[in-house]
């Protein structure tokens, strides 16, 4: 009980320090550049919005800096991101709800995809130490965490959809066909996604590999694995039953602190992809300087992060009973 | 133990070890290309004086842009950003989680909480995005901005294992000796407790540089960074901006990503090389033993 309230008041304190970020860094800024984006929206915008806007940024405002920040983090909890700028008159949060599905199909299956596997993988390579799988995949998968994640996306572009002509590589489905619920259009989305979530996926299953093997390595010299050897347990169940439940602890942390690494790969799949989720629409964001727009995608995957974060911490305390006992 | 016992143990390990030893060789090898790149640059890199689009050939080994620029000596030229940018950021980050976890572990109570937190909440906070948001009300992000902002997003990793191996370390007999010597907390900090941690800061620098390198080389492609200087990120974004990959200029785009992951791969290596010295469980086993063990 005392390990969840702990990670509980962790889990708010992060969400306060993600939305005071999100408040401070454009006052930090050498001469607001909110301004000049006001000044490019004049015009365009009713003045409620803009005042909107004028209130978000702190431009042109006497009010106190404290009383902006509470009405800042008040507006937030609430969900109220104001007005899309790019999107005009739609709001915030209707913009970013039509980019969500994408995301989490494309980048919340790979993620899981690839912890499971390279999870399993990693397992495998330590139980047979010094065989084939541990001593082919460590160097090959340093190499690979060394490409920028973007980059294996280019080649797979240059690859398999131009060189090859197997797959499309822009969008998440074919732009001259119309949305509608039929089995053709669900295959022309998966055939959209296969090339990103290859990428995705070779790009990140490596960590979870190296990380899943080293634990492994460690839990398997343990004397308790000893013992089920010695009391003639069958292999398979050693593995997966005694080291991998405990191998799999540290991996699982593992998980929720390497996620940021995932989801910052993701946003540049998607945009070498143009495919149409959060990642590329950030970036979109802040080509056509849409700032509310910007910091809502910014706290919205801040906020995913930090709930996975806390989902491992559970699962952790699930699996390992110290985790709940421990003061 | 004295700073040049640890300089040779460090050199003999690297001798050893083969995933070390072909690390250090490519490192030296981009130092000093970085640092002469005249020297090897057969054109002028910002020259837009070629015939655009060639192919391999002999005068242009990688080709041209379609700028008519030389491949080649562009990518030499853009060595240099990429490895100040590993270095720089690599030591100062290295220094913050010095300065953090150890001061955490070593001070306990509530200062060790305040630190623990903060380096967790900079942990969790995800740092990709995090810098895109800054870099993008600056506009475009000059060299020493890059290198601020890697460093207040990349430090926090570091800090955090350094402190838990301070902390094993905390009540060793030979430091509560020292205390109890009546030495001062700045000697034995800097004489006691950092030289056995030697290995363990120096994997930290290689990932902290790392991390350096794919973040520069990441938002220079999406134009974040200075897209005029001569980079191998700014290399790729103008070669996805003028769709090298459909035009028929494949090497403009795979050149500088692979340079990026020989310099990426080097300092992985040496990562994971500095690993296996920290936990010697690690280690690959070797085929003598393994025979040792079966028979």
């Amino acid at each position: 009980m005392r390990y969840l309230v702990r990670r509980i008041g962790f889990l708010l304190i992060a969400l306060w320090a993600a939305i005071t970020l999100n408040f401070f860094i454009p006052r930090l800024m050498p001469g607001n550049p909110a301004i000049a984006m006001m000044a490019k929206f004049h015009g365009h915008l009713n003045p409620a919005s803009l005042h909107a806007i004028e209130v978000a940024f702190g431009i042109h405002t006497h009010e106190n800096i404290f009383v902006a920040y509470v009405q800042y983090i008040g507006n937030t909890l609430q969900g109220n991101f104001g007005t899309s700028l790019s999107n005009f008159p739609n709001s915030v949060t209707s913009v970013i709800s039509k980019a969500l599905p994408w995301t989490l199909g494309l980048v919340g299956i790979t993620t899981i995809l690839g912890f499971i596997i390279g999870t399993a993988v990693g397992a495998i390579a330590a139980w047979r130490r010094g065989g084939v799988l541990d001593s082919v995949l460590p160097p090959v998968f340093i190499v690979v965490s060394a490409f920028p994640y973007f980059w294996i996306g280019l080649m797979a572009i240059w690859l398999f959809a131009i060189t090859l002509n197997w797959l499309p590589f822009l969008g998440g489905y074919t732009e001259t066909v119309t949305p509608t619920f039929t089995v053709s259009f669900i295959l022309d989305i998966l055939n959209h996604a296969v090339l990103p979530a290859f990428t995705i996926l070779i790009t990140s299953i490596g960590g979870w590999i190296l990380t899943m093997r080293n634990n492994m390595i460690t839990v398997v010299a343990e004397d308790y694995v000893k013992m089920a050897r010695a009391k003639g347990l069958r292999p398979r169940r050693i593995l997966w039953q005694y080291a991998g439940r405990n191998a799999l602890l540290p991996n699982l942390t593992g998980f929720a602190m390497s996620l940021g690494f995932v989801i910052s790969g993701a946003i540049l799949v998607e945009f070498v992809f143009n495919y149409p989720g959060v990642g590329f629409m950030l970036l979109q964001a802040v080509e056509n300087e849409d700032y509310p727009l910007m910091q809502a995608l910014f706290l919205l995957i801040t906020v995913a992060v930090l709930v996975a974060i806390f989902l491992s911490d559970i699962a952790t305390a699930i699996l390992d009973p110290r985790t709940r006992n421990q003061e | 133990m004295k700073f040049s016992t640890i300089v040779k143990g460090i050199w003999s390990f690297i001798r050893r070890d083969k995933k070390a030893m072909a690390g250090t060789f490519i490192l030296f090898g981009l130092l000093l290309i970085a640092a002469f790149p005249n020297f090897f640059t057969p054109h002028d890199p910002a020259a837009e004086v070629y015939m655009p689009g060639v192919g391999l050939s002999w005068n242009h080994i990688l080709g041209t842009t379609s700028f008519g620029q030389d491949v080649f000596s562009q990518l030499i030229a853009g060595t240099r950003q990429s490895m100040m940018i590993a270095l720089v950021v690599g030591f100062l980050c290295t220094i913050l989680s010095v300065l953090v976890g150890i001061t955490a572990a070593y001070a306990g109570g509530w200062l060790d909480d305040l630190l623990s937190l903060m380096t967790d909440v900079v942990l969790v906070i995800p740092t990709f995005p995090l810098i895109i948001v800054i870099t993008a009300y600056l506009k475009s992000a000059s060299f020493w901005l890059m290198v601020f902002v890697l460093v207040v997003t990349g430090w926090s990793y570091g800090a955090r294992q350094l402190r838990v191996q301070a902390l094993s370390l905390r009540n060793r007999d030979y430091l509560l000796a020292a205390r109890a010597r009546g030495e001062s907390s700045i000697y034995v900090i800097f004489v006691e407790l950092i030289p056995p941690m030697t290995s363990l800061i120096v994997a930290n620098f290689l990932g902290a540089a790392l991390y350096a390198v794919l973040a520069e080389s990441s938002l220079q492609f999406i134009g974040l960074g200075d897209i005029s200087t001569q980079s191998w990120g700014t290399m790729l974004y103008w070669a996805q901006n003028n769709a090298a990959l459909n035009a028929g200029f494949p090497i403009w785009a795979l050149a500088p990503g692979i340079a990026i992951a020989l310099l990426g791969s080097a300092l992985a290596l040496l990562n994971y090389a500095f690993d296996e010295i920290a936990n010697p469980a690690l280690r690959p086993v070797r085929a003598k033993q393994l025979r040792a063990v079966k028979s």
